[in-house]
């Protein structure tokens, strides 16, 4: 392998993939969350149970479940995702989304009902008080953000059933790993490694700072 | 003048329990009324429900002759100011917190910025403007509370025993200047407290809950002197509450209290009552024999009666000193501390309860 473009080009797509599954998983993740804290309705408990689960699903099962659904002859094989790094995203964020979803949800429920009620009484609307609360959530919700992010960047299941390992295409740093290791080149895979970790080391450092930022000023 | 809040028939059940139950209650515009009960007497929730913070309630609710609709609770609450107990702030400057309110309804932000800054300078802290709220002492806390509930100027401030978390000087400070303010304002204002004294300083009408239901109401210092009952009574400081029975002597009616018979006002038909006296009304005399009873028990003169106890504890209150009896019959009394002057556990001390004192209560068990 070489280590210049080809490995840039692989960081590159590590970071979009698992970035691109992270926000999605956060959007998706926040409405959850916030449902299963804020709401009251049938069948919340067993929502919650299933997102509990969820967090501990492991990879190469997603891996497999989304390969079914992609696979030419199945049920979503039309839309010709399979060894694709759009494959890799979705597979990715059924990984993050269960994470984000309990995690913001326990945020949420961390703020107190005095909170609550204070801001209710304040005047705010159901989207306000959500808005508030989300605030008061915040260092919560990034550290859900920062637990989305490290549990995709660091799968290698799921990214090598769905994606395929297609140098130039699908190949990311958990999954060329793999294969410098099956080669024998584990002076690479140490490198490979290092950048990984050196990654999210840098992204979710990023997210540590300004969750730590507002903990330490107060 | 008029109504500005109306209640009628009023009810909260939760877990089949019915917590609260007010017939008909009246908020006039303009006036400071106080809610007043012992712990769990249900005046939070009543507040809550006025607050449109408690939409599981049976019963007519109306603000300016406007029915609460349990589908416009917003607006509703967007028509009043509430200050809690326990101050939740948001987690931003004290500035940003008194001008939420206003954002909340749409005013822009320079325009809530510039009333908030107004209404901090009101209550005093418009130097904390740009501090965090979340580093306020509890008597800033408290004023940013109220800054915030009024920034928007409601119909009606709820204030939830806005004190109650407060120490002794911060305590009395917020209360003179809230004081100061609703007569300034001239604001409708309901005051929530499980202190008789608060609401006697800050309201001209108080209603008394115990149990979940209005037990008097009347014009504070009404309700202070004249308590319907032996629990109202308890609440407004009457600490010695004694089961007695009314009898009739040639010397007119007295109650009997554990064998001590003491001179009480007219009106009362002989049988069992319960006597009540605040503990700032007992007189203590010097050591000495006390004049002699007709019975050997007590004595009387035209204006209370006298008897001889038995000193249980003696200590400080305040200013005060506070000596409990335990005979002849139990007695707190709070007295200068020249009265107290070597008095001990043991020592035997002559009592003076007035009649005038005495409140007498048609007996009610439980209370």
């Amino acid at each position: 392998m070489r280590l210049d473009r080809e490995v840039l080009a692989v960081s590159g797509l590590t970071l979009r993939v698992s970035g691109l599954a992270t926000a999605l998983a956060l959007a998706a993740g926040l409405v959850t969350g916030a449902a299963l804290a804020l709401g009251r309705f049938p069948g919340r408990r067993f929502l919650q149970s299933l997102i509990n689960a969820g967090m501990g699903l492991p990879p190469v099962v997603v891996g497999l479940g989304v390969s079914l659904l992609l696979w030419r002859s199945g049920p979503l094989g039309w839309l010709h995702l399979m060894y694709t790094p759009a494959a890799m995203v979705v597979a990715q964020f059924i990984i993050a989304y269960p994470v984000m979803a309990g995690l913001s949800a326990a945020a949420l429920q961390q703020v107190g009902p005095s909170f609550r009620l204070q801001v209710e009484a304040m005047g705010a609307s159901r989207v306000q008080l959500l808005g508030a609360m989300l605030w008061e959530a915040r260092y919560g919700v990034l550290g859900a953000v920062i637990a989305s992010f490290g549990s995709v960047i660091s799968e290698v299941g799921a990214s090598m059933m769905v994606g395929g390992n297609v140098v130039g295409q699908t190949r990311v740093l958990t999954t060329a790993i793999v294969l410098e290791v099956n080669r024998g080149r584990f002076d690479t895979a140490i490198a490979l490694s290092l950048i990984l970790l050196g990654l999210t080391y840098g992204a979710t450092g990023v997210l540590t700072v300004l969750q730590q930022r507002g903990r330490g000023g107060a | 003048m008029g109504a500005l809040l109306e209640i009628h028939g009023l009810e909260v059940v939760k877990g089949g329990r019915r917590i609260l139950a007010v017939d008909h209650l009246e908020v006039a515009e303009g006036e400071v009324l106080g809610l007043v009960g012992p712990n769990g007497a249900g005046k939070t929730t009543l507040l809550m429900v006025m607050a449109g913070l408690e939409p599981a309630f049976r019963g007519r609710i109306s603000v300016g002759g406007r029915p609460l609709d349990r589908r416009r609770l917003l607006a509703h609450r967007r028509t009043l100011g509430v200050v809690f107990q326990d101050t939740q702030v948001l987690d931003t400057t004290v500035l940003a917190n008194v001008a939420a309110p206003l954002r909340y309804r749409g005013v822009p932000k320079a325009e809530a910025r510039r009333r908030a800054q107004v209404w901090l300078e009101r209550v005093g802290i418009g130097h904390l403007a740009g501090e965090p709220a979340r580093v306020l002492s509890g008597g800033e806390r408290q004023r940013l509370a109220l800054a915030r509930a009024l920034v928007t100027e409601p119909q009606i401030l709820l204030l939830d025993e806005p004190f109650s978390s407060l120490d002794a000087p911060a305590r009395g400070r917020l209360m003179a200047d809230l004081r100061q303010l609703l007569e300034a304002l001239g604001i409708t204002a309901v005051l929530v407290s499980h202190d008789f004294t608060e609401v006697l300083l800050l309201a001209r009408r108080v209603v008394v809950l115990m149990g979940g239901e209005i037990r008097q109401v009347g014009e504070a210092g009404e309700v202070f002197r004249r308590p319907a009952d032996a629990g109202v009574a308890r609440l407004v400081g009457v600490e010695n509450i004694w089961p007695a029975e009314v009898v009739a002597g040639p010397g007119g009616l007295r109650a009997r209290v554990n064998g001590v018979e003491l001179k009480i006002p007219g009106g009362h038909p002989p049988g069992p009552v319960q006597v009540g006296l605040r503990p700032e009304a007992v007189l203590l005399a010097p050591d000495g024999p006390a004049p002699a009873g007709r019975d050997g028990s007590g004595a009387e003169d035209r204006s209370g009666s006298w008897f001889e106890g038995k000193v249980r504890t003696v200590v400080p209150s305040g200013p005060l000193v506070r000596v409990e009896l335990d005979e002849p019959l139990p007695l707190s009394a709070l007295v200068p501390p020249v009265s107290a002057v070597g008095l001990e556990p043991g020592d035997t001390v002559r009592v003076f309860i007035p009649s005038e004192s005495l409140h007498v209560f048609d007996y009610s068990p439980g209370t």
